[in-house]
């Protein structure tokens, strides 16, 4: 084994990063679908998950099983071929976009080798995103014509229609930062964020003294929950409308695993986001001469919420509940105390700022869903095409006129 | 380093395919989809091209072909589908008259 | 035996792979498929030549969205499977062979005619060359494919409008 290590050390090391990550964001898609659900149900006044497990938090354990034991049924006369195609090829195409994310500043040792925080640290990061949304079309369209259903088929082109459609707004949405930055890769956009303005607003991309990118950011996020199929463009899979569009016909693991591929894809948009208009993991905080406590928050934050945990676990309404509760407040003071450590709070800095504001996007992307109703398809496309697509390219003009005046 | 010939074969053999597509398939768009191969494979012969002599010329002359292989996808599928509707039929043995 | 050989090897033989099955499938929804597996290996074997930008231009545009044009006109027209009438003699016992033997004639002259050509030194920054040159001395068709685009999008629509 260590020679296989040793001798191959770039394959070892590249394996470690895609288990973790694997791991790590399996996990998270699974709370985040169990987030999603407390959250609109304290938006609508009710409780949301709250047996299986403390607060719910088993729910997604629950999910899974449902999803691995249901009965598997294939609608007769569908190509099946295509029919077993098209939620493979979403999960996988959605998860692929997160290997080039790169989580933090820096480089870490795995086995011996210095490797920075991301598990494809290619040039052309942006680039490959891209690539990897345009071809998620084919997962919706592929599916809806599969499955032999006329909604399914009406569901799969309008869902199709509508990505390819906003992918336009979206790719032109971000060419303002491209400009600033001067380089697709996303490493590099991160670190050509940093920086204070005035000694104490962040440069980042969305507050850049050139040309702050706001209609950018906002064309980019209208685009992205169009392309995630989100409300308030989610029509083609609203189940009021079209049973449930492009994936009626789909039970147990392949609706599985379109769940995980739509809620992948709104991870990747968040962490692109954050990279490209919220300066990635760098610090809101300057550092200056009396902010050096600053570097303690992630610490502070973690030691918090571990307290508060265990304040309210113990009131808890079951016995098994407490003690779940309590002993995760006291794991996370435990955390927070490590984060706290000369050696540790170095490398935790970046992506703790970074999964904070990956974190809050998230949120405002659930918040979107539950408050806003939907849009009917034509408003949709009209959206698209007559008024997005113009403001980004406005966007395109203004940045570049900017640059140009500051050189 | 992959030497360039094998490049080459390989789009050259892609080529034939195309070539073989275009003449024996009998849907009109699978004759599309062929032709779509050989310019594909052209772009390759392209691209291997201007790595083997270091220049960029190549690369942008490919950009233009997918450029104009898009334009002309749209305007081909845009009278596929008329013929489509006229005739009722997507055979190319049955689009062989001038007049409907 | 490099690894770069044998990634030349795999992406090659599923680009053979996927245009063999463009031919020989009888839906073509399946050919459109094979079509796009054939598109996605020659963006793996555009990085492997260093030329990232096409590459991912391959597969935003070509693979992204004209294939996906293509379906679309597939399921739009529901073109089902081709009828199975069998190739006529003079194609099956002259034409495959010949074809075959055209393919073999022109892969080897294009191989011995290109065997003394060797690679030049990798280039830094090809993308950036590139980039120069389509804005500096190609900058006239560049904006003339903008006019095209613009036509063809005007042609396909009236093609496709229907007459009320």
């Amino acid at each position: 084994m260590n020679e296989f290590t040793a001798q191959h050390p770039i394959v070892v090391v590249a394996l470690v990063k895609i288990v973790v990550l694997l791991f790590l964001l399996l996990t998270a898609l699974a709370y985040l679908v169990w987030f999603e659900r407390k959250i609109s149900a304290h938006i609508q006044a009710r409780r949301g998950p709250y047996r299986v497990g403390p607060h719910g938090l088993l729910q997604p354990l629950a999910d899974a099983l449902k999803f691995l034991l249901k009965e598997d049924a294939t609608p007769a006369g569908a190509d099946r071929f295509v029919y077993y195609l098209a939620p493979f090829l979403t999960m996988t195409l959605a998860i692929s976009a997160i290997a080039v994310i790169p989580f933090g500043p820096g480089t870490v040792q795995i086995f011996g080798q210095t490797t920075p925080l991301v598990v494809a640290n290619v040039n052309i990061g942006l680039l490959i995103i891209f690539a990897l949304t345009s071809l998620g079309v084919y997962g919706v369209v592929l599916a809806g014509w599969s499955s032999n259903n006329k909604y399914s088929l009406l569901g799969g082109l309008r869902s199709s229609a509508q990505m390819v459609s906003y992918e336009l707004s979206l790719t032109l949405s971000v060419v303002g930062v491209l400009l600033l930055a001067g380089t697709f890769h996303l490493g590099e956009i991160v670190t050509a964020q940093s920086g204070y303005t005035w000694g104490f607003l962040p440069r980042w991309n969305l507050l850049n003294p050139t040309w702050p990118q706001l209609l950018g950011f906002f064309c980019y996020f209208v685009a992205a929950l169009a392309e995630t199929n989100r409300l308030p463009f989610d029509l083609a899979e609203a189940e009021t409308e079209l049973v449930a569009g492009f994936h009626t016909e789909y039970s147990s693991f392949k609706f599985g695993m379109f769940f995980i591929g739509e809620y992948a894809s709104m991870v990747t948009v968040s962490c692109l986001a954050v990279i490209l208009f919220f300066g990635g993991w760098l610090s809101p905080i300057p550092s200056g001469p009396g902010l050096d406590w600053a570097v303690y928050l992630p610490a502070a934050v973690f030691g918090l919420a571990g307290a508060g945990l265990v304040v309210h676990g113990l009131r808890y309404w079951t016995i098994s509940g407490r003690i779940v509760l309590s002993a995760m407040g006291l794991a996370l003071c435990a955390i927070g105390a490590l984060f706290a450590r000369p050696g540790v709070w170095e490398l935790v800095q970046g992506p703790f700022w970074f999964l904070l504001k990956v974190f809050v996007v998230l949120f405002v992307f659930v918040w979107v869903r539950w408050t806003l109703p939907r849009f009917r398809y034509d408003q949709l496309m009209a959206i698209g095409w007559k008024f997005l697509l113009p403001v980004s390219l406005a966007n395109v003009v203004l940045t570049s006129l900017a640059v140009v005046a500051r050189s | 380093m992959v030497p360039i010939p094998y490049y080459l074969a390989l789009s050259a053999v892609l080529f034939g395919l195309g070539v073989a597509g275009f003449v024996f398939k009998r849907n009109v768009l699978t004759v599309f989809m062929a032709i779509e191969l050989m310019l594909n494979a052209v772009n390759l012969a392209f691209v291997a091209f201007s790595r083997a002599l270091g220049q960029p010329e190549g690369q942008v002359f490919v950009f233009f072909v997918i450029v104009v292989a898009a334009a002309e996808a749209a305007v081909g599928l845009g009278i596929v589908i008329v013929i489509a509707r006229n005739r009722q039929s997507l055979n190319v043995e049955r689009i062989n008259l001038l007049k409907l | 035996m490099t690894a770069e050989l044998l990634v030349f090897l795999a992406l090659a033989g599923l680009a053979l792979a996927g245009a063999v099955s463009l031919i020989l499938q009888r839906h073509p929804i399946h050919s459109a498929l094979s079509l796009i597996v054939v598109m996605a290996a020659l963006a793996g074997l555009y990085l492997l030549l260093e030329a990232e930008f096409v590459a991912a231009i391959q597969i935003i545009v070509y693979a992204g969205a004209i294939m996906v044009l293509f379906v679309f006109v597939i399921m739009l027209l529901n073109a089902g499977a081709e009828e199975h009438t069998d190739f006529s003699r003079m194609a099956r016992y002259a034409g495959v062979p010949l074809t075959g033997v055209l393919l073999l004639v022109l892969t080897f002259h294009v191989a011995r005619a290109s065997a003394a050509m060797t690679a030049a030194p990798p280039v830094e920054g090809m993308t950036r060359r590139v980039a120069l040159l389509l804005f500096r001395d190609f900058a006239f068709p560049f904006e003339l494919t903008s006019i095209l685009i613009l036509v063809a999008l005007l042609g396909a629509m009236v093609l496709a409008k229907r007459d009320s």
